[in-house]
């Protein structure tokens, strides 16, 4: 019986015809709907129908604009060489403005200013897609929960890319976009200020990823675990005995003496994901605005331990001989 | 269709492995693995074993030459127009300019710098190598806190080519659409400069030929004035990519990376490396850059700048060039009194 050991959906089921949905009120949607086997096999089969409305339209064509402004500076950045575009693609760059700009909102454009619109557009976008998320829950009667825990996010991008720059007075202490370059600019910006690592928010938000993954690897496998007993349908077995869901309590009972609920293992995951990047943005928003070495904040504070002296005792010799440093 | 989803998925296995295979940055174990630091700070050196072997070929020594005898007849009295190298005897004198020819110019001979007339100063190779020779008994008397006393020679950079494999130009970065697209300052363009990363393709010009404050961390727990821009960080952090390159070391090799700044928590040869920074400021600026009117067009960078050397010129991908062989010792004439 390997029949629920899978990695694809085996059995599809689907109606005669796309299913339009609940009805309501007061709402027109796109009729459009079809299915497709293929993403059956990893998800539903049934595939629209899709509600873009004017806050998804005006998101994508922001968000558009963004990716042309970003891509084209990109492609300019190698003089409109094609191959080049490609086989630099991950190195290339969109900088921030120079320290000199400070927060003027309007520098050269080849010096920073297309960065500055890129961002505009982008933040827009993302803005008009968290609006539309908040509407799409409301219309369907549900919580708002995926709306806040998307902002949770945008929070994060907003600190790197908006709020500490502003704190800063400074937009070049923003992030740049493109691949490598916002991961070197990541590597830079702890090696600045003195070592993430020390940063308490930086701590609480590397626990809430590894913490989600953690939890997300814990739940999906004790769901498809308690699959031979129907264990997808979690909350209408919730009562009863012997089903999956009380075989799934019991096993974590057995093991670690605690369970989870089949509602409140989502609370858990909610509020993990949802932390992580509350954490870290604190903590980008406390670096160079109020700690300017963190590394140095931590000895301050007891929580970096002295190694053993293995070395010969160096002196900066900058103090001793002079010279620029 | 579920036989040709799972001869797609072999497929598709197949090609990434074969990719990933291809792609340049493999390096084929073992790992020899050095600790030079207190355990769980990281402080450790790595190298493939072919790597070894391959960087220990490239840094045996060259044929030796018989040493000659100070004493004797002068060079200045054997030789018109004898400038740099006066305080040496003529067979000195002889053995050096065999062995400039060994290690600068093997195929081209004596006649890369001289023509028939030898005092001749006509060609401009003789005037460079005139500076030079002054330049590395400089290195040898005035900066024994970088070399020591292993020293360098003609053959710490030139390994048997008139121009050494590892110069450096000032570089504008790649050729850019103008107008008002975006210029990025230099930034994300993968080159050997910076380490194949996106940091700026010229972290020499601000730091080996101008003095540019390489120091960008923090001072102190709290703000107390505007430090360095992240720029500024990126600029540093590039030059530090291209000396852990040049010495194929890594950052661990005279940081303790949990605290960059922190001179006592690092090791000894970070103390070198910063006399080294010294020395290649003033190495650029008094002796290479003022070369410029005396080279041809086709010897000079894209802004019309002289070669110039930085920490891969010597070292060559090993944190000792020629692994601390001293050639020096064997080339007496190369060290003693600096340049008049």
């Amino acid at each position: 019986m390997a029949y629920y050991q899978n990695i694809f959906t085996q059995v599809q089921v689907r109606a005669d015809a796309p299913h339009p949905g609940v009805p309501v009120p007061g709402m027109k949607r796109t009729s459009w709907a079809t299915f497709s086997h293929l993403l059956g096999r990893i998800g539903n089969a049934q595939i629209g129908p899709i509600y873009l409305g004017y806050l998804g339209t005006l998101s994508l064509v922001f968000g558009f604009i963004a990716f042309e402004i970003i891509g084209l500076n990109m492609w300019a950045s190698v003089n409109w060489d094609p191959v080049q575009f490609v086989r630099q693609l991950p190195w290339l760059a969109l900088e921030p403005p120079k320290p000199q700009y400070g927060i003027k909102i309007f520098p050269p454009l080849s010096e920073g200013g297309w960065w500055l619109f890129a961002g505009f557009f982008l933040t827009s976008s993302v803005l008009l897609w968290w609006w539309r998320m908040y509407r799409r829950a409301r219309a369907l009667g549900l919580g708002t929960h995926t709306a806040w825990a998307f902002l949770s996010a945008i929070w994060l991008y907003l600190v790197l890319g908006f709020i500490r720059p502003l704190l800063m007075g400074s937009w070049s202490e923003a992030v740049p976009f493109g691949i490598f370059p916002h991961l070197d600019w990541t590597a830079a910006f702890s090696i600045r200020y003195g070592n993430l690592f020390y940063n308490p928010f930086h701590m609480l938000s590397i626990a809430f990823l590894y913490g989600s993954a953690l939890l997300f690897a814990m739940h999906g496998a004790t769901i498809l675990a308690v699959g031979r007993f129907g264990g997808e349908r979690e909350i209408e077995q919730i009562i009863d005995r012997g089903t999956a869901s009380e075989r799934a309590a019991l096993f974590w009972r057995w093991t670690m003496g605690f369970n989870a609920t089949m509602e409140s293992i989502h609370r858990w995951a909610w509020w993990f994901a949802v932390l992580c990047p509350l954490s870290g943005g604190i903590g980008i928003l406390l670096t160079g605005t109020v700690v300017d070495n963190w590394y140095l904040w931590g000895v301050l504070h007891g929580i970096a331990p002295e190694y053993p002296h293995v070395f010969a005792p160096v002196v900066d010799p900058a103090l001793t001989t002079g010279g620029a440093p | 269709m579920r036989l040709a989803f799972s001869l797609l998925g072999i497929v598709v296995a197949t090609l990434l492995t074969v990719a990933m295979l291809f792609t340049p940055g493999w390096v084929r174990p073992p790992i020899i693995s050095t600790q030079t630091g207190y355990r769980g700070t990281g402080q450790e050196q790595l190298i493939s074993a072919q790597n070894k072997r391959i960087l220990e070929a490239a840094n045996a020594l060259p044929a030796p030459i018989d040493k000659a005898s100070p004493s004797g007849e002068r060079a200045t009295s054997a030789y018109k127009n004898v400038k740099v190298l006066t305080d040496l005897s003529t067979d000195e004198f002889n053995r050096l300019m065999v062995a400039i020819t060994q290690w600068v110019s093997p195929d081209q001979g004596c006649g890369y710098c001289h023509t028939d007339d030898l005092a001749d100063d006509g060609v401009y190779t003789k005037i460079v190598s005139r500076r030079m020779i002054a330049m590395t008994r400089d290195i040898n008397k005035e900066w024994t806190s970088h070399v020591g006393d292993v020293g360098v020679t003609c053959y710490t950079c030139h390994r048997g080519q008139p121009v050494p494999k590892n110069v450096w130009y000032e570089n504008p970065g790649a050729r850019h659409a103008g107008g008002m697209a975006a210029h990025n300052y230099g930034f994300g363009h993968p080159s050997t400069s910076n380490g194949t990363t996106a940091l700026p393709v010229d972290p020499f010009t601000p730091h080996l030929l101008g003095d540019d404050n390489i120091r960008v961390v923090g001072k102190t727990a709290l703000p107390t004035t505007r430090g360095a821009s992240i720029q500024q960080t990126e600029q540093s952090y590039a030059l530090m990519m291209h000396m852990s390159q040049a010495l194929g070391v890594n950052c661990t090799f005279c940081h303790n990376s949990r605290a960059f700044l922190d001179w006592s928590q690092s090791a000894p040869q970070r103390t070198a490396a910063w006399n080294g920074l010294q020395m290649m400021r003033e190495l650029n600026a008094v002796y290479l850059e003022t070369l410029k009117p005396l080279y041809p067009a086709n010897r000079l960078g894209p802004l019309g700048d002289s070669p110039k050397a930085n920490c891969g010129t010597c070292h060559q991908g090993v944190s000792k060039p020629l692994y601390g062989q001293s050639m020096l010792q064997d080339f007496p004439e190369l060290g003693g009194k600096a340049a008049p």
